[in-house]
């Protein structure tokens, strides 16, 4: 049986952690390797570091932060945020990433996700996908950090992208990010039901209770940074509370 | 013992950066090497494995080393292979079905049963066949969507549990063979590769 997963993000800014509310008020939280390491230690399944530099110049911290990270970490790593291209992705999986996340470059061209999947292969391909709900009960594709909203129905972009090659959805609510008000469980269900690879919940995740639905809903790991940056609850926390709940988790 | 070297063969698109710093965590200094006498030569070799069946099948075969890795593992020298690295060394794989894989032995990759999410990406449980040296009971990371359901005659086995029973890692003298990722899978996986790292000469010996 495969293990839910736990996963902290560390949504990172010029090379520091940052923790914000919907994308915006950012405040800085610590060191990316630092705060790697201390969720490791916490029993951490994975990493996910998301740069969101509002600046080329931010951005190029991000290499030099996931060496720095991969050499003392030994749990993956995933990391995205501001992937436009191939040599981009490359950089980064030679740096020492495991996996790779794309979200805006792959709604502008699809086909980056089919570049990316037959290069590199599916396992190191995520999709990041963040959804904002719409007036009907569906959702929308949310791109450039939340301030374009597309027409591109969220289904059906998690599905596409499954078939152009993306081995996992990171899957956003964007309503709910910051929020502390947990998981958009409709979508969650509505994507899991939908696509054949691990979907990773995220986005308005306050207590270890959110994650246990997000992951009865059919998510296959969780992700999270306020909850764990703030210290309210520690990933072993989270997972002995899912444990004592009847997941399954590594400890 | 710590401090030896430890030959990594560069194959492309692996994530070989993970690789390298798991084995320097494990004591071991790691370089990269892409020629057949470094094949040939190294005292330990790891061949880590990302991407598809075929293309890795095809750069191995453009760069003289089918040959030489087949018989550095038939003749029981240190060898460690990762994921794909794993799966190179049976005959072949439903992911390629026109291409032939190392041949060392001859069971056949097969995907994932379609009841399960594919790829395989997180933590499993493993059970050990009771005669493991290396592999010790724990969890570790896999990124897979291909798998061996049989082990191979003479090869001490790891299983776990993905839609059905598959091989985990297989073991002979101071082959380690891993469908997860040592370089991944924590302290456990550190653990391991130490084992592997400082194992090896006292294993030969045994072979």
């Amino acid at each position: 049986m495969l293990i839910r997963r736990v996963i902290p993000c560390l949504d990172c800014r010029d090379g520091r952690v940052v923790k914000g509310v919907r994308f915006s008020n950012l405040r800085d939280v610590g060191s990316p390797i630092e705060c790697a390491g201390a969720y490791e230690a916490q029993g951490a399944d994975e990493i996910v570091l998301l740069d969101v530099s509002a600046t080329p110049e931010g951005r190029e911290h991000q290499v030099q932060t996931v060496r720095a990270v991969r050499e003392t970490l030994s749990i993956p790593l995933t990391v995205g945020g501001g992937v436009r291209s191939m040599e981009n992705a490359r950089g980064l999986l030679e740096a020492g990433a495991d996996k790779v996340a794309v979200n805006t470059a792959a709604v502008d061209d699809p086909s980056l996700i089919d570049e990316l999947a037959g290069r590199f292969g599916c396992q190191c391909t995520v999709l990041a996908v963040d959804a904002a709900r719409n007036q009907d009960g569906s959702w929308c594709i949310v791109v450039q950090s939340g301030r374009t909203r597309t027409g591109l129905d969220a289904v059906d972009w998690c599905r596409d992208g499954v078939q152009r090659g993306a081995g996992e959805i990171l899957l956003t609510s964007f309503d709910r990010d910051g929020t502390r008000s947990g998981y958009d469980l409709e979508l969650l269900a509505a994507v899991t039901h939908r696509v054949s690879v691990p979907v990773i919940a995220s986005g308005g995740a306050s207590s270890p209770e959110h994650m246990f639905e997000a992951l009865r809903a059919g998510a296959d790991a969780v992700l999270a940074a306020g909850i764990f940056h703030d210290a309210k609850f520690t990933v072993a926390d989270v997972k002995n509370f899912l444990a004592r709940n009847g997941i399954e988790v590594r400890q | 013992m710590a401090g030896k070297t430890v030959a990594v063969l560069r194959t492309g698109v692996a994530n070989v950066a993970s690789v390298l710093a798991g084995l320097r965590r494990a004591g071991a200094d790691a370089c990269l090497v892409d020629d057949a006498r470094s094949v040939e030569e190294a005292d330990q070799l790891v061949l880590p494995g990302v991407g598809s069946f075929e293309a890795a099948m095809t750069q191995l075969r453009s760069r003289g080393l089918v040959e030489p890795l087949a018989q550095r593992v038939c003749a029981d020298r240190s060898t460690l292979g990762i994921c794909l690295g794993m799966q190179l060394l049976g005959s072949g794989s439903e992911e390629s079905p026109n291409v032939a894989g190392l041949g060392v032995f001859p069971e056949r990759a097969t995907r994932f049963d379609s009841c399960v999410r594919v790829p395989q990406l997180g933590w499993n449980f493993l059970s050990i066949d009771s005669a493991c040296r290396l592999i010790q009971p724990g969890c570790a990371y896999f990124a897979n969507s291909y798998r061996f359901t049989e082990a191979p005659v003479g090869w001490r086995a790891a299983w776990s549990d993905h839609g059905g029973r598959f091989v985990a890692a297989l073991e002979r003298g101071s082959i380690l063979a891993c469908q997860f990722h040592p370089e991944l899978s924590g302290a456990w996986g550190v653990a391991l590769l130490r084992r592997w790292v400082t194992a090896s000469e006292a294993e030969v010996v045994e072979c």
